[in-house]
């Protein structure tokens, strides 16, 4: 900035020699100068105010916005143990009525923190005084340990236990809540639920993880916090399920077998309503997985599920069906039924002889094999293997069980003609007694496919079209007639027009071939025939029915009892009324006649 | 005049000072209500969730079915069967149906209910105190 001298020497000489006073040029420049200096302080404040109101309206808008975004967030939910990482909540299982299966139950776990501690050998002796297992020198090595700050004594308190700690009065003894699974009905249903462990712990909360069945198979579902407050529905019935147990249970025991299983499935909507497989666990303490000997042996082994079993005479049902959908039969056409089939150095028995030639519909209701066996002729192996495979036995059950995946139905590679003879018959298939109950659902519910479930399904539209309406109307037929002049006479319950086919499979020995003593009974059937809603499969694993002194082991007297009963103290409470057998029997073995 | 202004905007800002601080300790106070009542809801919640599972476990059926065996003789439950379903017209109508007007048929019903109760058992008899 060029400064204008106050006095400039031309202008003074120029006003005195006017006679001016020249003090007045300096004053004016003065003043002149003085406005500058004014304006340029005027403008620098103005651009501090300017600043300044920035600053604080940007201050004003960011408290503004926060508390707007404040007053519009959602307030959120009262969760326990706020701030740990480790999520701690799990949904509750319910069965389709509502009734609780799986809950979680707030205990307290227990440790010790050095730094509080007073006396660490007589805690180490208290605590032994009242958890009986509890090593107490080792404890105490631990707790006096100089290197430790941190001990796990327990993870799961009673209340009683809590008290008794707590009275020892020792401040290094603390308690972390812990929320446990509480599987409130024991064993019932303990396949199904599987059970769950403790995975990652902090003092705070622990985290439960499923280690099989649904909890396990379902576990992201059941931990996601967004369903957390809704239960999961199952398409369990709890007293059907109880009720299938116990006589099971009773079957079990009294035939002496190593184990069964017993699957009740909706015919239309593939919703299982029981599945109880022998010998069962406490889900609420989940042994551990066998590390040696026979894993079928152990109880975790859902034999309704895992089990994968040469399932004999039930399989005669897909042949029947078969040759009466591609009209290759009827129920009256006449098979060769001479003894014994030889084919490529096999022969193929029957458990009697049953004569030179019988109806197809005898050859189901009396059980031949021979006479499948010639059917599975007629229609051919590699059609069978197609058929077989739409009913859904060449694949894993798709249930939501953790315990699916590694069950894989066994069939050979090559699908030879005496394959196929044989597995007409059910040898050579090995399938799960849940695959065998969707697939009889099939057969039943008018011809189309069900996927099994375990989930509650408020609809479910029909699958795909297996086998005709009129095959299937001529499937119940043959079924009703096994109980009233065939193989199951035992199944006959009064009121509820069951029926069904039976199978008695000699059991693969380990050593090769087929033990002589040894045979898996299976019954599947359906009620009520004249309008399905329920299919039953049964199976026992090496029973011997013994009351005439002799060992009886074929399904008629082992496995169809124990079906019979299910259904006669099942049926009722699954909202069924009972009806006039006669008059239901003589509708459904119309079918038969049509041609 | 303008001390006046001044005046009354000192004011201003002293009343709104207290009224902040006023509206602060109220929140502080709403806030320790708040964290207060979630930690009842909570502990609530886990009753809750506590009588349910006992609810649960009390009912489970394994102990129903044990409670039905031992009360046997006075209950006389058994597994519901088809037999035990009837049609409407198996029914038989009641006699009559009693109006106000006729008293004696009002005692009659009341004698077939004691009657009734006394068909159950032994119990029932001897607990009712008659001779």
């Amino acid at each position: 900035m060029i400064r204008i001298p106050l006095r400039p020497l031309p202008r003074i000489l120029e006003a005195r020699a006017e006679g001016r006073n020249p003090a007045h040029i300096e004053r004016e420049n003065l003043r002149l100068r003085h406005e500058q200096m004014r304006d340029l302080a005027r403008r620098r404040a103005e651009w501090r105010l300017l600043f300044l109101a920035a600053l604080f309206f940007m201050g004003f808008a960011l408290i503004g916005a926060r508390m707007g975004l404040l007053a519009a967030s959602p307030p959120h939910e009262p969760m326990p143990y706020q701030g740990e990482e480790i999520a701690a909540y799990r949904a509750e299982i319910q069965d389709r009525n509502g009734r609780i299966l799986a809950t979680n139950l707030v205990t307290n776990s227990l440790y010790a923190e050095m730094r509080y501690m007073v006396d660490g050998a007589r805690a180490a002796r208290e605590l032994a005084r009242i958890f009986p297992d509890i090593d107490a020198e080792r404890l105490a090595a631990r707790l006096t340990d100089p290197d430790r700050r941190f001990v796990w004594i327990r993870t799961r308190l009673s209340p009683e236990q809590v008290q008794a700690v707590h009275d020892i009065g020792e401040p290094g003894l603390l308690f972390g809540p812990r929320e446990m699974r509480l599987y409130p009905n024991g064993r019932l249903a303990a396949h199904v639920l599987g059970g769950t462990s403790f995975g990652q712990q902090g003092v705070n909360a622990a985290e439960i993880v499923g280690t099989g069945g649904i909890e396990h198979r379902l576990d992201a579902t059941l931990r996601d916090p967004d369903r957390a407050e809704r239960p999961m529905r199952l398409s369990l019935d709890l007293t059907v399920q109880a009720i299938a147990a116990e006589v099971l249970d009773g079957g079990v025991s009294m035939l002496g077998a190593r184990a069964g299983s017993a699957t009740v499935m909706d015919a239309r909507t593939g919703e299982i309503v029981a599945m109880v497989s022998l010998p069962d666990f406490d889900p609420n303490d989940r042994p551990a997985p066998p590390t040696e000997g026979d894993p079928t042996d152990s109880p975790l082994f859902n034999h309704a599920v895992q089990g994968v079993y040469e399932l004999g005479s039930v399989m005669k049902a897909f042949g029947v069906a078969q040759a009466l959908e591609l009209d290759l039969v009827t129920p009256e056409t006449m098979i060769d039924t001479r003894a014994p089939l030889r084919i490529g150095g096999h022969a193929i028995n029957d458990f009697r002889n049953y004569g030179a030639e019988m109806s197809v519909r005898d050859v189901f209701v009396r059980s031949s094999n021979i006479g499948t066996a010639r059917l599975a002729q007629m229609i051919g192996a590699d059609r069978q293997r197609d058929f077989l495979q739409r009913f859904g036995f060449l694949e894993p059950a798709s249930v939501e069980l953790a315990e699916t995946a590694r069950a894989r139905p066994q069939f050979p590679d090559r699908w030879t003609e005496i394959s196929s003879m044989t597995i007409s018959y059910g040898h050579g298939l090995s399938t799960s007694p849940l695959q065998l109950a969707a697939a009889y659902a099939a057969l039943v519910n008018g011809g189309t496919r069900v996927e099994p479930t375990l989930l509650r399904r408020a609809t479910a539209a029909p699958g795909e079209r297996l086998i005709s309406e009129r095959t299937s109307a001529m499937m119940r037929a043959l079924m009703r007639q096994v109980v009233t002049t065939g193989t199951a006479s035992m199944a006959e319950v009064e009121g509820f027009v069951f029926g069904g086919k039976t199978g008695t499979a000699d059991k693969p020995d380990p050593s090769g071939g087929y033990a002589e003593d040894r045979v898996i009974a299976t019954f599947a059937g359906a009620f009520p025939l004249d309008d399905p809603r329920y299919v039953v499969v049964i199976t026992l694993d090496e029973p011997n029915e013994t009351s005439s002194g002799e060992a009886r082991r074929t399904a008629g007297w082992t496995v169809v009892p124990v079906a019979a009963e299910i259904v006669r103290r099942t049926a009722p409470l699954l909202g069924l009324r009972p009806r006039d057998d006669a008059r239901a029997t003589a509708a459904i073995e119309a079918a038969l006649q049509l041609r | 005049m303008r001390s006046l202004f001044y005046a009354a905007s000192l004011l201003a800002v002293m009343a709104l000072a207290v009224w902040a601080y006023n509206e602060n300790h109220k929140t502080q106070q709403s806030q320790a209500r708040v964290a207060e009542l979630r930690r009842e809801i909570v502990s609530l919640r886990e009753a809750i969730g506590v009588q349910r599972a006992e609810w649960a476990y009390l009912n489970r059926p394994d102990r129903l079915r044990d409670l039905v065996d031992m009360n046997f003789s006075r209950l006389a439950l058994l597994p519901m069967t088809g037999a035990q379903f009837g049609r409407i017209d198996e029914i038989a109508y009641p006699p009559r149906a009693a109006t106000p007007a006729d008293g004696p048929a009002l005692s009659g019903v009341i004698e077939v209910l004691g009657d009734a109760r006394h068909a159950i058992g032994p119990s029932a008899a001897t607990s009712g105190g008659q001779p």
